[in-house]
């Protein structure tokens, strides 16, 4: 299946949940924040919460700004 | 630094921000630095308490061991504030937010700015009072970022805004504070605390903010775009601390005339 990544498409081979999209994109113990088509899902969910095809995921940590 | 006579003054009463004390009255940015590294001394040395942070899209797949801004800038140590830099909308300023409160584990405090266009980066007060009122209504606490007018402002701490925030002068212009009497317009009636954002040049415009008696100032290009960052943060820290002071003592009154400050008696003339 397909999905859409911060913009980019990606292609999953299963239906997976965010935890796994996470550990797979090496994100693992940083500072980040999920949404999924424009909705949060809550850090507590990111393990039980599936991606399905063409989901729209945003992950975004803070940057310096004013 | 020594300084022995301010030992003996009475202590100024703290900024409290949405019912937090702060000892610093000023607020920095983490933007235009050259690495973290410099983020973090300038930060250090401006004495700042609250700094604000911007809420992007993360790297994938780019160096995994890349520090991150809130390893420097710890949140156990400060009280980071997320802005809404970049939104044009009321939509897009409360999705950062909402991204920005589950990034910081909940933590609801956040710097609302809504940007009309590019190239002046003046604040869209439609879209900020329709923005505040819908992070207010979700228990956000909403420092905001708008024009200085009177009115707006005024608008925007009835909403239940916990401090309001004018510009001096375009974001990053540096021209410092264009319109001091917009500004002492907002203070005569405020009851959350005003601070300036943005249009901060150097130390004797933020001096002007905290001599007008806001309750602090927000820079961020103002220290990051010095020559030296780090001496600037100083200078900086000095001068809000100094302003304050100013205020505090209450300005002689202006004359047109002059008012000789050695006694006319015992003149051997």
């Amino acid at each position: 299946m397909k999905i859409q990544i911060n913009g980019e498409p990606l292609e999953l081979a299963d239906k997976v949940t965010i935890s796994v999209l996470v550990s797979q994109m090496a994100l693992e113990g940083q500072r980040y924040a999920i949404e999924v088509n424009e909705e949060i899902v809550s850090r507590s969910n990111h393990d039980t919460h599936c991606l399905n095809d063409g989901d729209q995921v945003e992950i975004v940590q803070a940057i310096g700004g004013g | 630094m020594t300084n022995t006579v301010s030992s003996s003054l009475p202590v100024d009463k703290p900024l409290i921000v949405a019912g937090k004390e702060y000892k610093s009255r000023l607020l920095v940015g983490t933007g235009k630095y050259k690495d973290l590294a410099e983020t973090k001394a300038a930060i250090e040395m401006s004495g700042a308490e609250i700094v604000t942070v911007a809420v992007r899209r993360t790297n994938i797949g780019q160096n995994a061991d890349e520090p991150n801004l809130l390893d420097v800038i710890s949140p156990d140590k400060y009280t980071i504030l997320p802005n809404t830099a970049g939104c044009y909308t009321a939509k897009d300023a409360v999705r950062t937010c909402k991204l920005a409160r589950e990034l910081l584990g909940g933590h609801d405090l956040v710097k609302l700015e809504v940007l009309g266009d590019q190239k002046t980066l003046y604040p869209n007060v439609t879209e900020t009072l329709s923005a505040a009122e819908t992070l207010i209504k979700d228990g956000f606490k909403v420092m905001v970022y708008t024009t200085d007018d009177p009115l707006i402002a005024q608008r925007l701490e009835e909403m239940g805004c916990v401090a309001v925030m004018p510009l001096g002068a375009p974001i990053g212009s540096g021209l410092g504070i264009r319109n001091p009497y917009n500004i002492k317009m907002i203070l005569e009636n405020a009851k959350v605390p005003i601070l300036v954002d943005a249009g901060v040049g150097t130390a004797s415009d933020a001096s002007i903010a905290m001599e007008l008696g806001c309750e602090g100032v927000l820079m961020n290009t103002a220290i990051a775009a010095a020559k030296d960052p780090i001496r600037m943060a100083n200078a900086m820290r000095l001068a809000v601390e100094s302003g304050r002071e100013a205020w505090l003592a209450g300005r002689m009154p202006r004359k047109l005339y002059a008012s000789a400050s050695s006694p006319i008696d015992g003149l051997i003339i």
